[in-house]
């Protein structure tokens, strides 16, 4: 009582209706009232409708017997495995294509980024069409370019285009020789490990004594050794035990080899090609920002060219880049989803089989949701972590 | 700015959001004067746009049926176009009052997806085709192992096609899409070597093919595809105007009734057909049904009886040019088979 | 001063020198811009073999060898594949593209009722010019017209069942008439909502505030298909029994909502890069908050972040290209369902029918993105930081 009292006595105010503190008080009480509201009546509807219909709710179903095959899954799967299975084949499915997507997208992105601030008239020409282009076109037009286009205007199997080294091209797809590891590989992969656990000793050592003495070591050389000289040496002791799988003709289709199929091929090319047009766009943003200062200055204090862009202009320019390449990197992964128009079996559309077989759309939207929204969170953690180690560290 | 949505918004609601009481399904159709019909999003001679926009096929003419036995006018029925995905929900959710789609009566969407299939309009089996002329060895799909197969998404026909590969050990490459014409036009420019779905719709879909001369279908039937409408649960009286009007179709055939002779059928010496046609005195056949005494009539009138809709839309009035075979009356040593109107 | 004839200084100014041929004409131009460096000229070579390479084939298959009118398939296919082209032969099927014009602006509107959408386009481009031309007068009736009455006209014109005019059903609604209205109306619902979430983002209400970023953060982490297929398929068991939305306001639901989210962020960008001082010396006025945003911070930060919010409306108009998964045929969708017209099947038939829809999207949205760029010049009023 004694507070309101107080309150009343405060001058500015008069009734308290105008009072800022209580109307926020009010209109939040409002909102969460209108939305327990909502949402009651919402599941209210839904259990309302599912019982009326008779239609069987509940996650039960995903250990349920799936049925139906999948074109390509990255673990093993076979209509006998079960819905929960089914929809983690999509899922690793779409972890695929949005990770090579990426890899891709950002090595075309950069390079055309850097093209269109070359000094060169028509590099920069060439580089600003294949923005505008792209920046200006759905995805799904792209995807459906490369598919219905592209890919589906190739030959048939029987008059495959044939390219190096074993490897076909026609309308199923990109066949290549398969390696097939022998007894002993194992050897060359732990090679590798090593390889690569080394050569990351040496660069620590490397910069923690130029750090002390000023003194340079060969890190890239050595690096390079010691990565693919090793697994070259097990490679050699173990025998050769590497052959290859080579396609070959068959009735229907080419069988052996590793086969790359249309869909996630053009799902791969157009999530790429467009999500590079934006990329290139950050990165000419993000070198732009750096300002000319810092490149004469690093000129000043007797760099190289290399080195500038090495040690000064990109590190800055990364600080500019990071945040809208994460979001760049979470568009593609969504765009991906797209891929149901064309018939690769992502997430999105091997849920929506298991959506149709088992009638429970409420679940089977809710599954998609969750997962796409657990693999937007974990990107974005993950880059940020990264913008934190790279942001500006003050003094 | 907020203003503009909230007007933009509360017209578009008002004009398109389509409110009905949770009456009876009858009434509300009743109310708003036309009947919802779900219908595929294009086969030929099941449901199928012609080049005017109107849709053609048994399923369309079986909506226009039940169309003509509620109001008694064959031309009161909207179509919705719908994917294999979106049907289901579409009826559970009140979207449409029929599902006539061409969908497979299974017991699991009988019980767990909360559907009534009211009966099958046409006895299907799933088959493949091939391209003879790529594939000139190939006349059993037995011979199929290692081919690329395609399919539509999330059908029985998908289910089946796992089936029966792994029954007898053979290897395929599925070719999986979402929509019909997808897989139509993935099969036409060689994407897969063969095309599986029931084996009328591989006729329909042979002619809108490139050179359909050049595709055979193959003799396997590998599942029984019974297709036929189906309606929510929960609403009997729907649910008995939409199967008593199938059989009411199956009735006229086995009596003779067709399109051009029922006015004169309404003066048959037959009491049976008198009956049937409502013509018997204090009659409540029709009335007990929740339609009119002259229904049988009215659905003769709009669309004929089955055999003359078979005929017109997948027979030998069609391109289509599929034979009777099972769907043919019991009569005539097929399956289909109506329980007495009386 | 006058009797020093002999004067060693100058007297008046040398007249300027047109600069060494070095530094000026064509030769100067390409030194400069094409062979500067040994580099230089090798990525000059590569690009002229690129553009040499690929421009001629353009070319050839867009203009000089494509097909601009004919009845059906055979005009488009070789000799081979049953038509009258000779063997060997590629080039533009536009003959597809003119054939089938009508359905891919307007969809399976009656033929007879399409004066009605086209009468709505002429009323939208009318509205339209003038509101974008900063010079024309009278903005605010402008707006009026193109905002609320416009939208009222073209739902009566457009659904009809009023005023004699014949129902028309959504669901014969297709092409670029589906993609225009639902990006039109999109875009005018999703700023307003996206500037409504985006001042809950930043309001000092926890409730309001946790709401905002839920929603905000949640429709950001999934695709659009999935916003679909929620607003598809789920949507409908929201409702009580016997109500149901029609699937062309379902999927306006899902897209304003989508862009919205995307809005809010945008938004926010705005409303964060204002100074302080602004929200205080607003206070000070003894302003009230819609009052404070309204006057004061808003025009502010709108202005701002223009490029964002067209990047916004730009990205939501080609998102409207992915109702197809739905089954609902914009100018995308149309142009694709024609494809397996076995009338018109030819190879080039896709190739054909996609380029034409990528250049219908591309004019939109390149138009957009410039006339933001010349939007923002005329409103930059020199307060750059």
């Amino acid at each position: 009582m004694a507070s309101q009292d107080v309150l009343r006595e405060e001058p500015s105010r008069g009734s308290f209706i105008n009072d800022p503190k209580i109307r926020g008080i009010f209109f939040q009480v409002l909102v969460v009232v209108l939305l327990v509201a909502g949402v009651w009546w919402i599941a209210h509807n839904v259990i309302d409708n599912l019982t009326r219909l008779r239609i069987a709710s509940g996650f039960g179903f995903l250990k349920g017997r799936a049925g139906f095959d999948i074109s390509e899954s990255a673990i093993a799967y076979s209509s006998d495995s079960t819905y929960g299975r089914a929809i983690l084949v999509g899922l690793l499915n779409t972890v695929i294509v949005a990770i090579v997507g990426i890899i891709t997208a950002t090595i075309i992105g950069f390079v055309i980024g850097i093209g269109r601030l070359s000094k060169n008239w028509l590099i920069r020409k060439i580089c600003t069409v294949y923005v505008e282009v792209f920046r200006n076109i759905p995805p799904l037009l792209v995807i459906f370019f490369w598919y219905s286009g592209v890919l589906a205007v190739l030959p048939a199997p029987r008059d495959s285009i044939n390219l190096p080294f074993g490897s076909f091209l026609n309308q199923r797809g990109f066949y290549f020789p398969r390696a097939v590891w022998g007894d002993g590989s194992w050897l060359i992969f732990v090679a590798l490990l090593v390889g690569i656990a080394m050569a990351w000793f040496v660069a620590r050592k490397a910069r923690q004594r130029q750090m002390a003495t000023g003194q340079q070591f060969p890190v890239f050389w050595t690096s390079a050794a010691l990565i693919v000289g090793l697994p070259l040496l097990a490679y050699a002791l173990s025998g050769f035990p590497l052959s290859f799988d080579y396609p070959k003709q068959s009735t229907f289709n080419l069988t052996g080899g590793f086969q790359v199929r249309p869909e996630f091929l053009s799902l791969y090319l157009a999530l790429s090609c467009y999500t590079a047009a934006f990329i290139a766009e950050i990165v000419r943003a993000g070198i732009r920002g750096v300002s000319a200062g810092q490149t004469e200055a690093a000129g000043a204090l007797g760099l190289r060219s290399g080195s500038i862009l090495r040690l000064v202009v990109v590190p800055q320019a990364m600080r500019i880049v990071i945040p809208p390449l994460t979001s760049q990197y979470l568009n593609l992964t969504k765009n991906s989803s797209l891929a149901i128009a064309i018939g690769y079996p992502d997430l999105t559309a091997t849920a929506g089989t298991v959506l149709n077989q088992t009638g429970q759309a409420v679940e089977g939207v809710v599954i998609m949701m969750v997962i796409y929204l657990a693999i937007s969170l974990l990107t974005s953690l993950v880059m940020n972590w990264f913008n934190a180690k790279m942001a500006l560290v003050e003094r | 700015m907020k203003h503009i949505a909230i007007g933009i918004l509360g017209a578009a609601t008002l004009g398109l959001m389509a409110s009905a009481a949770s009456a009876a399904t009858l009434d509300t159709v009743k109310a708003k004067g036309f009947i919802q019909c779900g219908v595929s999003t294009g086969l030929a001679g099941f449901s199928a746009p012609d080049d005017k926009g109107d849709w053609q096929g048994i399923d369309a003419d079986f909506c226009r049926a039940v169309a003509a036995a509620v109001f008694g006018d064959g031309s009161r029925v909207k179509f919705t176009p719908l994917s294999a995905k979106e049907r289901f929900t579409a009826l559970q959710s009140g979207e449409i009052d029929i599902l006539s789609r061409n969908t497979t009566w299974t017991i699991n969407r009988d019980t767990a997806l909360g559907l009534n299939f009211i009966g099958v309009t046409y006895y299907d089996g799933q088959g493949f085709m091939i391209n003879a002329k790529k594939l000139p060895g190939v006349n059993s799909a037995l011979q199929l192992s290692g081919a690329a197969v395609c399919v539509q998404s999330g059908t029985t026909t998908e289910l089946n096609l796992a089936d029966y590969f792994k029954a007898n050990k053979m290897e395929y490459n599925p070719v999986v899409f979402e929509k019909l014409e997808e897989v139509n036009a993935a099969y036409d420019a060689g994407r897969c070597d063969v095309y599986t779905t029931d084996q009328s719709g591989l006729y329909g879909i042979r002619l809108t093919l490139g050179s359909p001369a050049d595709h055979v279908v193959l003799p396997e039937i590998i599942s029984k595809e019974p297709l036929g409408p189906a309606v929510r649960q929960g609403d009997d009286q729907w649910y008995h105007i939409v199967k008593w009007t199938y059989f009411a179709l199956l009735q006229a055939e086995e009596l003779g009734i067709t399109k051009a002779n029922v006015d004169e059928m309404k003066n048959s010496a037959s009491p049976e057909i008198k009956r049937v046609l409502g013509q018997e005195a204090d009659t409540k056949i029709g009335t007990d049904l929740g339609v009119s005494n002259d229904w049988v009539v009215n659905i003769v009138k709009a669309v004929g009886n089955y055999g003359e809709m078979f005929e017109r839309n997948v027979g030998s009035g069609s391109p289509l040019k599929i034979a009777r075979g099972i769907n043919a009356l019991w009569t005539k040593g097929g399956l289909q088979y109506a329980p007495p109107i009386r | 001063m006058q009797e020093h004839d002999m004067s060693w200084v100058r007297t008046e100014m040398v007249l300027a020198q047109p600069a060494p041929a070095s530094v000026t004409g064509l030769g100067a131009w390409v030194r400069k811009n094409l062979i500067a460096s040994t580099g230089d000229t090798i990525l000059t070579i590569v690009g002229i073999a690129l553009v040499a390479m690929i421009l001629p084939q353009i070319i050839n298959w867009a203009f000089i060898n494509a097909v601009w009118t004919g009845p059906d398939r055979t005009v488009c296919a070789t000799v081979a594949q049953g038509g009258i082209q000779p063997d060997g032969w590629t080039g533009a099927c536009w003959a597809f593209v003119n054939a089938k014009f009508g359905q891919f602006m307007l969809g399976r509107y009656p033929i007879e009722e399409r004066w009605r959408p086209i009468l709505v386009a002429i009323l939208f481009v009318a509205l339209l010019v003038p509101m974008l031309m900063p010079k024309v007068p009278r903005k605010g009736l402008n707006a009026v017209l193109l905002f609320f009455v416009l939208p009222i006209v073209a739902f009566v014109l457009l659904v009809g069942g009023m005023f004699g005019l014949p129902h028309v059903e959504t669901s014969l609604w297709g092409g670029l008439l589906v993609t225009l209205s639902l990006s039109f109306v999109g875009i005018a619902v999703s700023l307003p909502l996206g500037i409504v979430l985006a001042l809950g983002r930043r309001s000092k209400m926890p409730i309001i505030k946790t709401l905002c970023v839920v929603f905000i953060e949640t429709v950001r982490g999934i695709p659009l298909i999935t916003v679909l297929f929620f607003a598809s398929v789920m949507l409908p068991l929201f409702l009580p029994e016997g109500v149901s939305f029609d699937k062309f306001l379902r999927a306006l639901i899902g897209v304003s909502l989508f862009a919205a989210a995307y809005m809010a962020e945008v938004v926010r960008g705005g409303l964060q890069a204002i100074p302080k001082g602004q929200y205080e010396g607003a206070d000070s006025l003894g302003l009230g908050y819609w009052q404070k945003m309204y006057f004061i911070v808003m025009p502010q930060a709108l202005k701002l972040v223009i490029p964002g919010i067209v990047n916004t409306f730009i990205g939501m108009f080609k998102d409207t290209s992915l109702v197809i998964i739905i089954s609902m045929f914009d100018l995308l969708g149309i142009v694709k369902q024609n494809f397996s017209d076995a009338n018109w099947a030819t190879a080039q038939t896709a190739r054909s029918g996609l380029i034409f829809a990528a250049f219908v999207f591309w004019l939109f949205c390149f138009g957009m993105s410039r006339y933001s760029m010349y939007t923002e010049r005329r409103l930059d009023t020199g307060h750059k930081r």
